[in-house]
């Protein structure tokens, strides 16, 4: 979360996904919004892609970027996707607004043979400071809804998705963190505290 | 006739004629046949934008425009066809032809037996929806089209779209089918044999020989019709339409005057106006013909196994309010086409419009339709 003004961390993850995906990858791009990224990995990387989104507004955008999309739920479970039809499946900056992040997660890694994951990082420092010293759920422009109207009903901290990565035998292939230019090397060494978003590469345990 | 809307304007229906016989799927031959078609725009040198329309069970060939200045309807989906419309006839060479067996001026129950010289009547052969794609195929090759850019359908349309991508996978680049289903379920077969049976119940169907005996059974090809439409609408969109309202009599205490509600004003009016204009035996085979299709007939009953072969991309949209052919229909298509592994965008339609909403006025729908059709044709 971004509580100072600086770019958005959520335009800054991407760089780290996009760095991610390989050259000439099927990707599944889940809660694609208007596919302006889904774009950008088909131009910049070559890839293959389909966006899966709820919005019609999102969904009329993205047809007209010449993407294939499909209208549905994540939280309806994924269902419509055979196993291992993917490369790469990505779900960026919208963990925390599934009504089961952990099945989503678990179907991702069926999916496909790799899944992205990024979220805002609860542990923050300034997201202690907003609970620990104002008593009042955080706030910012990344996040600006109160509790009671955001869409994002399930947050996470770092050491949160570790935990439930292990718990779900899923290995974490590579983490990145995004901080704010001060906090660069601390939220490398630090990232439960002082990372704002991480970024997951994540695959099944085994494979 | 009403031009200010983009519309293609006049159109004059055409006619081809084929004189190599045409076998349908049950083995029936027609000697010669003619097909009845309307084209809108220009089919450019390379032939790479040419675009076939489906119709659905009561559709015809007269699918955009006016027939004479004194036209009040245009075709039934002026909504999309047209100069800046979503199938855009100002790069679009857009074909839609009439059904064989149906009764708008291609060969059908309506039209002369050439062996008897009598009215075909309840001797037209049963024609499939493959039987369709195939005559089609030939009406391609008549007009010097070498593959479509696009066949496009909802309903019964749809079906054949998607009939059309499987059955010659080479001659489709993009398959829209909207409001379709993967086959039909025994609750659609059960309403299409209310129809029918409305319809063989009438004293004047004669054994579908009506013609020849100078008869209509209007009585029941009107109430399968009113049975038809009432599957095409949903329960909120006519509750907002019609309500409760009297159209005829009133509620008022001790007034026991005739009660005619609007719905029913509306739905006798529907069959009323069905029953002179559309022919009985068509509505016969064209129910018949949804009962028997099933697109992956030739595969097993899998339809992975059969969409596999096809290699357009998919535009698939159903409509929220729709319970003839609902959402779960189209994404069973779509769900197949996903395992597959082939190009697919998928909408569900936000409307209380039911299962008519392919046809109907929606901001979201059109604008998916043009926002889709940027890529069909050359660029």
């Amino acid at each position: 979360m971004d509580v100072s003004g600086r770019p958005l961390m959520s335009r800054l993850d991407l760089d780290t996904v996009l760095s991610w995906v390989p050259e000439g990858s099927r990707v599944l791009d889940l809660g694609c919004g208007d596919g302006a990224f889904l774009a950008r990995l088909s131009e910049e990387r070559d890839a293959i892609g389909v966006g899966v989104d709820i919005d019609p507004a999102n969904l009329v955008t993205a047809v007209s970027r010449g993407l294939d999309v499909i209208q549905e739920d994540i939280n309806d479970g994924l269902h419509c996707f055979t196993t291992n039809r993917f490369d790469v499946v990505i779900l960026a900056h919208a963990l925390q607004e599934l009504t089961h992040p952990h099945i989503a997660l678990q179907r991702m890694v069926d999916i496909a043979d790799e899944a992205i994951v990024s979220f805002p990082n609860f542990g923050h420092w300034s997201c202690r400071l907003h609970l620990g010293v104002k008593g009042r759920m955080p706030m910012s422009r990344v996040m600006p809804r109160h509790w009671y109207d955001t869409p994002n009903i399930h947050f996470c901290t770092v050491m949160d998705f570790d935990a439930l990565c292990s718990a779900l035998h899923i290995d974490i292939i590579e983490r990145a963190t995004i901080a704010g230019p001060a906090q660069h090397f601390l939220g490398r060494w630090f990232p439960n505290l002082f990372a704002t978003s991480a970024i997951y590469r994540i695959r099944r345990s085994g494979d | 006739m009403n031009l200010s809307d983009g519309s293609v304007g006049l159109v004059t229906p055409q006619v081809a004629h084929f004189d190599e016989p045409f076998t349908f799927s049950s083995g029936a031959v027609l000697h010669s046949h003619e097909l009845v078609y309307e084209t809108y725009g220009q089919l450019n040198h390379a032939g790479d934008n040419a675009v076939l329309i489906c119709h659905a069970l009561s559709g015809s060939h007269h699918a955009a425009g006016y027939h004479s200045e004194e036209d009040r309807r245009p075709g039934w989906w002026d909504l999309a066809i047209g100069p800046g419309k979503p199938i855009d006839t100002n790069r679009l060479y857009v074909v839609c032809s009439n059904n064989l067996g149906c009764c708008d001026g291609s060969s059908g129950p309506n039209t002369i037996n050439p062996a008897t010289k009598e009215p075909w009547g309840g001797a037209f052969p049963q024609p499939q929806v493959k039987d369709w794609v195939r005559s089609q195929k030939r009406l391609a090759e008549h007009l010097n089209i070498p593959r479509w850019a696009a066949v496009i359908g909802g309903s019964l349309g749809g079906m054949q779209a998607l009939q059309w991508a499987v059955d010659f996978p080479d001659w489709v680049e993009h398959c829209i089918a909207l409001a379709a289903a993967p086959g039909l379920t025994a609750q659609n077969i059960a309403f299409n044999e209310i129809a029918r049976h409305a319809i063989l119940s009438d004293p004047d169907w004669c054994h579908g020989d009506y013609l020849a005996q100078g008869k209509l059974p209007t009585r029941g090809v009107a109430l399968a019709r009113m049975v038809g439409h009432l599957t095409y609408m949903s329960a909120d969109g006519m509750s907002d339409r019609f309500g409760r309202e009297l159209r005829e009599g009133s509620f008022a205490p001790g007034d026991n005057s005739e009660w005619v509600f609007q719905v029913e004003s509306y739905l006798r009016h529907q069959g009323a106006r069905f029953s002179t204009q559309f022919d009985a035996n068509t509505y016969v085979l064209m129910t018949r013909a949804l009962d028997l299709f099933e697109l992956a007939a030739d595969y097993k009953s899998d339809l992975v196994a059969a969409l596999s072969v096809a290699e357009a991309d998919f535009l698939i949209a159903s409509f929220s309010s729709d319970w003839r052919f609902p959402p779960q229909r189209s994404i069973e298509i779509r769900d197949a086409l996903l395992a597959a592994g082939k190009p697919v965008t998928y909408a569900n339609i936000d409307t209380d419009n039911g299962h008519d909403g392919f046809l109907l006025p929606n901001p979201t729908y059109e604008a998916l339709l043009s926002a889709w059709m940027c890529r069909v044709g050359p660029s």
